[in-house]
């Protein structure tokens, strides 16, 4: 199998790519996408190669953009929204949540909404406000949206094109801090030969503990299980990728043989995924659990100045010191 | 797509010549030379404190930057026009009307360099914090307007926002509440042409000034580049609104010179020759080919003006590189107004693990 190597923005340019080959009815909307490529280049060229009919630039508005791509799935078309950024999506809100999630329940299954709505998330990028949310909750608490996020570049591109392929619509969560990084993408595997967008992904096997991340987190989980490696501890790590749902099962799995976890996310930890991972979790592995079930990530605060966001952002010492905690019980 | 009618109002041609007009011309018949040089002044100080800001970025004391230039005379026009009373409600990039309203320039740069979320007391200067999503403050400015006339206060409020933000169903909204309730509120469109990559005609098939119509109330359409007609048109929109005639849409035609922010790239997007047209409409050339023309620019007065451009730029690197960086726990304060339990809890963790911290090292 020949891998190729490229950046998580490369690597979702070409999901794009090969979706809208695939299938004429998937249509690229947002803003600045055109000739600009996107603020992040993840639909660079685009434009050029598919027309502006396919790749449209929108005028400058978020409810405009989801309400207008909820016609285009009406009209059998496969809609990909690019949302420019984290904050920019409230105002899309309420075409999300009480048209694109609703519909397809509200019609009894007559009317499918195969939307992609493709968001830059996180910190970590000293951003001014607005640019750095993490406001995957709110989605997955929505019924009828499917909430996912990637982690590396392979997964950017395979699970793209299965979030486009989805007929339900998904909210693509993309870490923007990982845009740059680079990794190796398999272009030519099957997407039926990929982990389903349901389900989760062992991206470390360990014994002592399992750490459950996702998105821009993942690799600070990684690094942390390295670091504990070195101590003698051995953390597993599972990305969760998928966050409605949420893949309990593996996560069960993984929890019952080390007993021990710990949930991080960049979201505020109140009210947050890790709340609900943290209660299901404690449900099934009741006996099993050795320690409580604790979470690191974000405070209770709106996302501070960037000259602050180092002591908002779940780093490696703040997970490892949770860790630290969980095992010393 | 340049939007230019024969509506639009102008009283400097591009060479420095005044141009009569019958309604707007008397509305600045009170400035004299004083005047005309502190307008031009400003306009200077402004475009130094627009380059310092993007010089800051480029040595990395800034993480961002966006850059007016190109704006300055719709902002110092329309900026001079308010009262005190008067309260602003601007966008990301209105450093030139924060000027005028005397906010301390080195301020404007903490939101800029991370070391803040705002950058004044919005009360100090009657101008809101920036607004980063598009259009918000369009109704936020019209609830102010609302409870200006409540109160009985003849004062106004002006919305500053960009072509792009007239798509938001927020300006929208904002428009239509304004006129329902004959709200003191100015609405002023920087008509730069651009929002980020996207020309205006890809937002607007009709002039925006034209909107307004649709909503009741007037709109104008004035050159954005020429400072006395900014002035004029604002004055005269601003003084409908304070006695009662309610609101206005004013769409100042301009253009971005620069990059939509330290981050763009406008060479991806911007037709060759683009800038260059519009360099020649360069607001502070025009004005002082009108000072020059009247016989007010001598070689002192430049020199002054060079001085008090070079003494801001000192004032606000110095200020801009003295901000300090905010203490960590400072990140918990005023989330709420009165005492939460739960930022009370994070915050005595989170400095017992910074103590920790402290501890082992
Ligand atoms: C709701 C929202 N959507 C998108 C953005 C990202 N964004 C920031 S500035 C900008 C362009 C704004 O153009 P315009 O309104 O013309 O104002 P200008 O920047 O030209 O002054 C965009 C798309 C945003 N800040 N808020």
């Amino acid at each position: 199998m020949a891998t190729t190597r490229m950046s998580m923005a490369k690597a979702l340019n070409a999901g794009l790519r090969k979706a809208m080959e695939q299938d004429p009815r998937v249509v690229l909307m947002g803003e600045d996408i055109g000739k600009l490529g996107g603020v992040f280049r993840v639909t660079d060229g685009l434009q050029k190669d598919f027309g502006e009919d396919r790749v449209m630039d929108t005028p400058l508005a978020e409810s405009g953009i989801i309400g207008t791509a909820v016609g285009l799935a009406f009209r059998g078309y496969r809609p990909v929204c690019e949302i420019q950024f984290d904050g920019f999506i409230y105002p899309a809100f309420d075409q999300i949540v009480s048209q694109v999630a609703k519909l397809h329940y509200r019609s009894q299954g007559n009317v499918k909404m195969p939307l992609t709505i493709r968001v830059p998330f996180g910190g970590g990028i000293g951003a001014v406000e607005h640019h750095s949310e993490s406001p995957e909750a709110y989605f997955a608490h929505t019924a009828g949206l499917r909430v996912v996020a990637c982690a590396d570049s392979d997964d950017a591109y395979g699970m793209l094109q299965q979030a486009i392929a989805s007929d339900d619509p998904v909210l693509f969560f993309e870490p923007k801090r990982l845009y740059q990084h680079k990794g190796d993408v398999d272009l030519d595997r099957a997407l039926t030969s990929r982990e389903p967008l349901h389900q989760a992904r062992i991206a470390r096997t360990g014994t002592d503990l399992t750490v459950a991340a996702y998105g821009p987190v993942v690799g600070t989980a990684l690094a942390a299980a390295e670091a504990a490696a070195e101590d003698g501890v051995s953390i597993e790590v599972v990305d969760l990728r998928t966050l409605s749902p949420v893949d309990f099962d593996t996560l069960e799995q993984s929890v019952l043989r080390t007993g021990r976890l710990v949930v991080t996310h960049e979201a505020a930890v109140f009210m947050g995924m890790g709340a609900e991972i943290a209660a299901r979790i404690t449900e099934r592995c009741f006996y099993h659990l050795e320690a409580p079930v604790l979470r690191v990530g974000g405070f209770h605060l709106p996302y501070p100045a960037s000259k602050l966001e180092e002591h908002h952002l779940p780093d490696l010492d703040r997970l490892l010191h949770a860790t630290d905690r969980v095992l010393a019980y | 797509m340049t939007v230019t009618t024969d509506q639009m109002v102008q009283l400097i041609t591009p060479t420095g010549e005044r141009r009569p007009h019958p309604v707007y011309e008397g509305l600045i018949a009170d400035l004299d030379g004083a005047a005309l040089r502190g307008l031009y002044e400003d306009l200077v100080v402004v475009r130094r404190i627009d380059a310092e800001g993007t010089a800051l970025q480029r040595q990395g004391q800034l993480g961002l930057w966006a850059p007016m230039l190109g704006q300055e005379a719709a902002q110092i026009g329309s900026g001079r026009a308010l009262q005190t009373e008067d309260f602003v409600f601007p966008s990301y990039r209105e450093h030139g009307v924060a000027y005028c309203r005397g906010v301390d320039p080195a301020d404007v740069f903490g939101m800029w360099r991370g070391t803040s979320l705002s950058c004044w007391d919005p009360y100090d200067i009657n101008m809101a914090i920036p607004a980063i999503i598009i259009g918000a403050q369009g109704l936020h400015a019209t609830g102010y307007a609302l409870g200006l006339k409540r109160d009985g206060v003849e004062a106004a409020a002006v919305a500053y926002f960009g072509d792009g933000a007239t798509s938001q169903g927020d300006i929208a909204e904002a428009l239509g509440f304004s006129a329902t309730y004959q709200a003191p509120v100015v609405f002023f469109c920087q008509n730069n042409h651009w929002a980020i990559s996207e020309p205006v005609g890809l937002q607007a098939q009709v002039p925006i000034y034209q909107r307004a119509a649709g909503y009741g109330m007037p709109g104008i359409q004035v050159d954005g580049n020429d400072v006395l007609a900014v002035l004029a048109v604002t004055r005269w929109a601003l003084q409908r609104a304070r006695e009662g005639s309610g609101p206005a849409l004013i769409e100042a035609v301009t253009y971005r010179m620069g990059p939509h922010t330290t981050a763009d790239d406008p060479t991806r997007y911007r037709p060759t020759g683009e800038l260059e047209e519009w360099r020649e409409r360069d607001p502070l050339a025009r004005m002082l080919a009108l000072l020059q023309r009247e016989g007010l620019a001598d070689d002192a007065y430049l020199e002054s003006v060079t001085a008090k451009a070079d003494a801001v730029a000192a004032e606000l690197r110095a200020g801009c590189l003295a901000l300090p960086d905010p203490a960590p726990l400072s990140m918990f304060d005023n989330v709420y107004a009165e005492a939460h339990p739960l930022v009370a809890e994070e915050r005595a963790q989170y400095a017992a693990y910074l103590d920790g911290f402290e501890g082992s090292n």
